[in-house]
C-alpha cells in the first residue's frame, strides 16, 4: 500500500508537542481573507460574529458523530453569553499555526482529545470576544463597563436604559484590542456548560439531508475514481489489461498508481463497472499470503515468553511459587475494521492560481495537507484543504501515514492534475482495505494466596505496531508500543507483584487504531480476567473489585459503585438472565458497566446496561449520553460479530455488511447511563464507553455458561 | 437512454443507463445528495428511498425499472409522518454521524405511514435493513416512539 512519512521537520513537531504547547486565543486571522462569509467582528480564529446576528463558532476538530461542533461551541456561548439560537459551527480551514491540538502538536482529532484541550481555548476565546463587545458598547453608550449586563446575546445598561445585540455592536467590537487574560466564569455563573439548554447543533440538517459529507461534494467537470486494490496485503500490479473498461461507456481513463489501478468514470456506475472489468496481474514477492490462523498461532507463540517488560512491581515469580492458586489463560483478538458508514472519499481540484482546493474527511489534518502538497508538488501554502462532516470514523479517519490523502493527490495527478476528481473506496475496499485493528494476543497469569488475595499477575501481550513507522513513532519506546499496552500496563487494582511485557510482531497487513484503541483488547483481558481471579478468591465481582482498588482508584471506585447500584447488583434476576459487570479507565475518563444478559441459541441477548461515567466536568450532558450509548453499541457489535480472517493465501474473507455484520437495532439493549457530578476537568467520551461492554457482557455470560470466553467474537463459539 | 421518472413531485428525464442503480442517478444526474452510499448491496439502508410510497435500496434499485414510477427522497418527503419524525429526531438529538440518518428518517416515515401505532417488533422488524454504526438505535426507538404518539395526537 502506498504512503507517505510525514518530512522529519514535522515528526519533531509532533514529539515536541506531547508536552503541550500553548495557543494563544487572540491571533488576528489575516489568513482569513480567503474566507468568503467573512464577517465585521472576528475577535479570534475561532468566533465570528454578523451583522445579522449570527455567532459562527470555527471548529478545529473533525465532526464524525462525537459531538465537537455542539461541545466546543457551547464552551463559546457560554463564555459569550450568547443566545444559543443564534450559534452556529462550521469546520476550521487547515491551518497548524492556529488549530493545533495541544496533545499531538498538529492539527487534528482522536483520542477523545476535543473537549480536554479546548476547554480553556474555546472558553478564553468567548471570554475575549464577550470583553471587547462589552467595552465597545460601554464607549457607544458612555456606561462603565461593568454596569453592563450580557445576556442571551443582548447587551443592556439600566443607568441608560440602552440594549444592543451583538450583531448591532459587532462593527465597533473589531475596533477594541483583545484582552490577553480575559476573565473566566466560575462555574456556579455556567448558563450552557453542564446544563440541558444546548441542544447539537448538527441535527437538522442531518434530518433533512441537507448535511455535507466529501461524497457529496460534485464539481464541474468532475471525474470520480475507484481504484483496484490488490487483494492480497503487500501485492503490487505487475501488469494490467483495461480493453473491456475502455469499452464501457462513461469510462475516461485507467491508471496505475501507487495504490493499485484507478479507473476514471463521467460517473459513479461508469467508473465502478469499469473496475469490475479490469484484468490484473498481481505481484505477490512482497506479499503476505499466511493466513490469520497462521498470524494468531505467531502471536501465541510470542506471548509463551516474557517480552519487552512495560511495567513491573514486587516479585512476580516467588509470588507464584508461593500462591494457593494459580490461573493461565490465553486470548486471541481479531483484525477488526471499523467500517464507519461513510467509506473514505474525497475531492480535489486545480485553482486558478495553480493551487488546489481538496474537500476530505481529514482527521489529521496538518498530515494530510502536507501530504497532498507533496502528492501535487506544490507548497502548504497553495493547497487549501477543506474538512467535511464525515460519516463516522471510529479512529479510521486518523491516519499516521494519509495514505487516502496520498492517495487522492496520486489519483488526480495521474489523470494530469487539472480535471476536478473524486476519489471514492466502496465498503469492500473498506472492509478488504487493511489499516485493522491489529490481531493481538494476550498470555495472563494470575496467583491467588491461601487468604483469597489476589498476589501476582503476569500479562505479556503480542501485536503489529501501527506507530512503527509513523509520525508517532516517538510513542514506542524500549520496544514497547504504548498503544499496545494501554489499560494494562497500569491496572485498576492493587496487586503487590506485578508484570506486564509486550512483543511486537511484524508483517505487511496494515493497522491502525480502532475505538478506544489498546483499551479495546486491554479491558476485555483484564476485566475477564480479574473477573476469574475474583472468583477463584471467593469473591463478589464488584465488592472484589472495590477492595482492590482502594482510594487511588477512587473516580473509577465511584462509576463502579454508582452501575452497581442503578442495576441492583445484589437482587436476584429473571430465570436465565445474569449480570456481568466491567471498569475501565481510558482517556481520562472513568467507566463502569453491567450488562444483563440471557443466552439465546448459544448467543448472548443483551437486555439492558447500565452505564456510569465521570468525565470531569460533562460540557453536554446529553452529548455525554449518547457517547455513551454509541459506544457500546458499537463494542457490543465487535464483541458479538465481528472478525476479519486472512484465508490461506491472504485473501480477506469479509467483503461488506453481510459478512462483516454490524449489530442492528433489534440487538440494541436499552441503555441506562449516570454522570458522575464532578468539577474535575472535561475529559473525552468518544472512546471510553466503548471498552467496558466486551469484557462485561463475557462475564455475565461465563457466570450463566461456566465457559469464558477467550476468542472473541462470540459468535465464532457456535461455528469453531 | 432517456428515462422519464417523478422525482418528489417532478418528472425528470434523465440520461443514464437502464442498469444503473437510482442511487447513483439521484446523486450524480440529479445532484440529490441526501440519499447516501453505504454498501452497494442493499445491506445497510443508507440509500433507503420511497418508492410508490414504500422504502427502497436505491443502490440496487436499476433506474430502467423505475419509468414512470414516483419516486421520494428525504429531500421531497413530507406529510405528518416526516413532520412528527423530524421532531421527534430533532428532541432527541438522534443523529451522531449523521450519514446513515437520511434513510433511517425515510423508513421511520414509511413505516408510520403505514402503521401509525407500531409495536416494539414492528419497529424492529421495520428497521432491521438499516444500520447506524454510530449506534444511535436507543434513540431511534425512542424517537419513533414519540413520534407516533405525537401522531396520534
Amino acid at each position: 500500500m502506498a504512503g507517505f512519512d510525514m518530512p522529519r521537520a514535522t515528526r519533531r513537531d509532533f514529539l515536541a508537542g506531547a508536552g503541550g504547547l500553548v495557543i494563544a486565543v487572540a491571533l488576528p486571522l489575516r489568513s482569513r481573507a480567503q474566507n468568503a462569509n467573512a464577517a465585521p467582528f472576528e475577535p479570534n480564529a475561532f468566533i465570528r460574529v454578523g451583522d445579522d446576528n449570527v455567532v459562527t463558532v470555527l471548529i478545529k476538530h473533525i465532526e464524525f458523530g462525537q459531538g465537537p461542533w455542539t461541545g466546543l461551541a457551547t464552551l463559546v456561548a457560554d463564555e459569550m453569553d450568547a443566545d444559543w439560537d443564534q450559534v452556529r459551527a462550521e469546520h476550521a480551514p487547515s491551518n497548524p499555526q492556529l488549530y493545533i491540538n495541544s496533545a499531538f502538536g498538529i492539527q487534528g482529532t482522536g483520542g477523545s482529545t476535543a473537549m480536554a484541550t479546548s476547554y480553556d481555548i474555546m472558553r478564553k476565546a468567548g471570554a475575549a470576544a464577550r470583553a471587547m463587545i462589552v467595552s465597545a458598547a460601554a464607549k457607544a453608550w458612555d456606561a462603565p463597563a461593568a454596569e453592563i449586563v450580557v445576556e442571551k446575546g443582548v447587551l443592556s445598561h439600566a443607568g441608560s436604559g440602552k440594549s444592543a445585540t451583538f450583531g448591532e455592536l459587532a462593527e465597533a467590537a473589531a475596533q477594541e484590542t483583545a484582552p490577553e487574560n480575559p476573565v473566566l466564569k466560575t462555574p456556579d455563573q455556567f448558563v450552557y456548560i453542564g446544563k440541558e439548554g444546548a441542544s447539537k447543533l448538527d441535527t437538522g440538517m442531518k434530518s433533512t439531508g441537507e448535511a455535507k459529507f466529501s461524497l457529496d461534494v460534485y464539481r464541474e467537470n468532475m471525474a470520480t475514481a475507484v481504484v483496484a486494490h490488490p487483494e492480497i496485503f503487500g501485492a503490487t500490479a505487475s501488469s494490467f489489461d483495461d480493453s473491456a473498461v475502455r469499452a464501457i461507456p462513461g469510462v475516461i481513463d485507467v491508471k496505475q498508481i501507487g495504490s493499485g489501478v484507478a479507473v476514471y468514470g463521467e460517473n459513479t456506475y461508469a467508473a465502478l463497472k469499469g473496475r469490475k472489468a479490469l484484468s490484473i496481474e498481481w505481484d505477490l514477492s512482497g506479499a503476505e499470503t499466511r493466513s490469520s490462523e497462521d498470524i494468531a498461532e505467531e502471536c501465541i507463540a510470542a506471548v509463551k515468553e516474557i517480552g519487552a517488560v512495560a511495567n513491573s512491581a514486587g516479585a512476580v515469580e516467588d509470588a507464584f511459587s508461593n500462591a494457593e492458586t494459580i490461573l493461565q489463560a490465553e486470548y486471541v483478538f481479531p483484525y477488526l475494521a471499523h467500517a464507519p458508514m461513510e467509506p473514505l472519499d474525497g475531492v480535489i481540484e486545480r485553482r486558478a492560481d495553480g493551487g488546489v482546493e481538496v474537500w476530505m474527511g481529514s482527521q489529521l489534518q496538518t498530515g494530510d495537507h502536507n501530504v497532498l502538497a507533496q502528492g501535487c508538488g506544490l507548497e502548504m501554502g497553495q493547497v487549501s484543504l477543506n474538512t467535511m462532516l464525515a460519516g463516522g470514523s471510529f479512529g479510521r479517519r486518523a491516519q499516521p501515514t494519509s495514505h487516502f490523502a496520498a492517495e487522492l493527490a496520486e489519483a488526480f495527478m495521474a489523470l494530469g492534475g487539472e480535471r476536478p476528481v473524486k476519489l471514492m473506496w466502496t465498503r469492500e475496499d473498506d472492509i478488504r482495505g487493511g489499516y485493522y485493528r491489529p490481531l493481538t494476543a494476550h498470555r495472563l497469569r494470575g496467583g491467588v494466596d491461601a487468604d483469597g488475595n489476589i498476589v501476582a499477575w503476569d500479562q505479556t501481550i503480542a501485536a503489529q505496531s501501527f506507530l512503527a513507522g509513523s509520525a508517532f513513532e516517538g510513542l514506542i519506546q524500549n520496544g514497547i508500543d504504548a498503544t499496545m499496552v494501554e489499560g494494562a500496563r497500569e491496572i485498576p487494582y492493587a496487586v503487590p507483584n506485578f508484570r506486564v511485557s509486550a512483543h511486537i510482531v511484524n508483517n505487511p497487513v496494515s493497522t491502525l487504531w480502532w475505538r478506544s484503541v489498546g483499551h479495546t483488547h486491554t479491558g476485555y483481558a483484564v476485566e475477564t480476567f480479574i473477573d476469574e481471579l475474583l472468583e477463584a478468591a471467593g469473591k463478589d465481582p464488584v465488592e472484589g473489585r472495590l477492595a482492590m482498588m482502594g482510594e487511588a482508584h477512587s473516580r473509577l471506585a465511584a462509576t463502579l459503585r454508582k452501575a452497581a447500584s442503578m442495576a441492583d447488583w445484589q437482587a436476584s434476576r429473571p430465570a436465565g438472565r445474569a449480570l456481568g459487570v466491567a471498569s475501565v479507565e481510558s482517556f481520562g475518563s472513568y467507566v463502569t458497566q453491567v450488562a444483563e444478559v440471557s443466552m439465546q441459541r448459544d448467543m448472548p441477548r443483551v437486555h439492558k446496561v447500565w452505564c456510569a461515567v465521570d468525565c470531569g466536568i460533562a460540557v453536554n450532558p446529553e452529548v455525554v449520553k449518547a457517547q455513551m450509548e454509541g459506544g457500546i453499541g458499537y463494542g457490543l457489535s465487535a464483541i458479538l460479530f465481528n472478525e476479519l480472517e486472512l484465508e490461506e493465501g491472504g485473501a480477506v474473507r469479509q467483503s461488506n455488511f453481510h459478512d462483516y455484520r454490524s449489530l442492528k437495532l433489534s440487538e440494541m439493549p436499552e441503555v441506562e447511563v449516570a454522570i458522575i457530578a464532578s468539577e474535575e476537568a472535561p475529559t473525552g467520551v468518544g472512546e471510553p464507553g466503548t471498552p467496558p461492554i466486551g469484557p462485561a457482557v463475557a462475564n455475565a455470560m461465563r457466570r450463566l455458561t461456566g465457559k469464558a470466553v477467550r476468542r472473541p467474537p462470540f459468535i465464532r463459539s457456535l461455528t469453531a | 437512454m432517456a428515462i422519464t421518472l417523478n422525482v418528489n413531485g417532478e418528472d425528470r428525464q434523465v440520461e443514464a443507463d437502464e442498469e444503473t442503480p437510482l442511487l447513483w442517478v439521484l446523486r450524480d444526474n440529479l445532484r440529490l445528495t441526501g440519499t447516501k452510499f453505504g454498501c452497494g448491496i442493499a445491506q445497510c439502508g443508507a440509500c433507503t428511498v420511497h418508492v410508490n410510497g414504500q422504502p427502497r435500496r436505491s443502490c440496487v434499485t436499476p433506474v430502467g425499472s423505475l419509468e414512470g414510477q414516483e419516486v421520494t427522497t428525504i429531500e421531497g418527503v413530507s406529510g405528518p409522518s416526516a413532520d412528527a419524525v423530524r421532531e421527534a429526531w430533532a428532541r432527541f438529538d438522534t443523529p451522531q454521524c449523521g450519514y446513515c440518518q437520511s434513510g433511517q428518517v425515510m423508513t421511520a416515515a414509511a413505516l408510520l405511514d403505514r402503521n401509525p401505532k407500531p409495536s416494539a417488533d414492528d419497529v424492529n422488524n421495520a428497521f432491521e435493513g438499516n444500520i447506524c454504526r454510530c449506534a444511535t438505535y436507543a434513540r431511534i426507538r425512542r424517537a419513533v416512539a414519540d413520534a407516533a404518539e405525537k401522531l396520534e395526537g
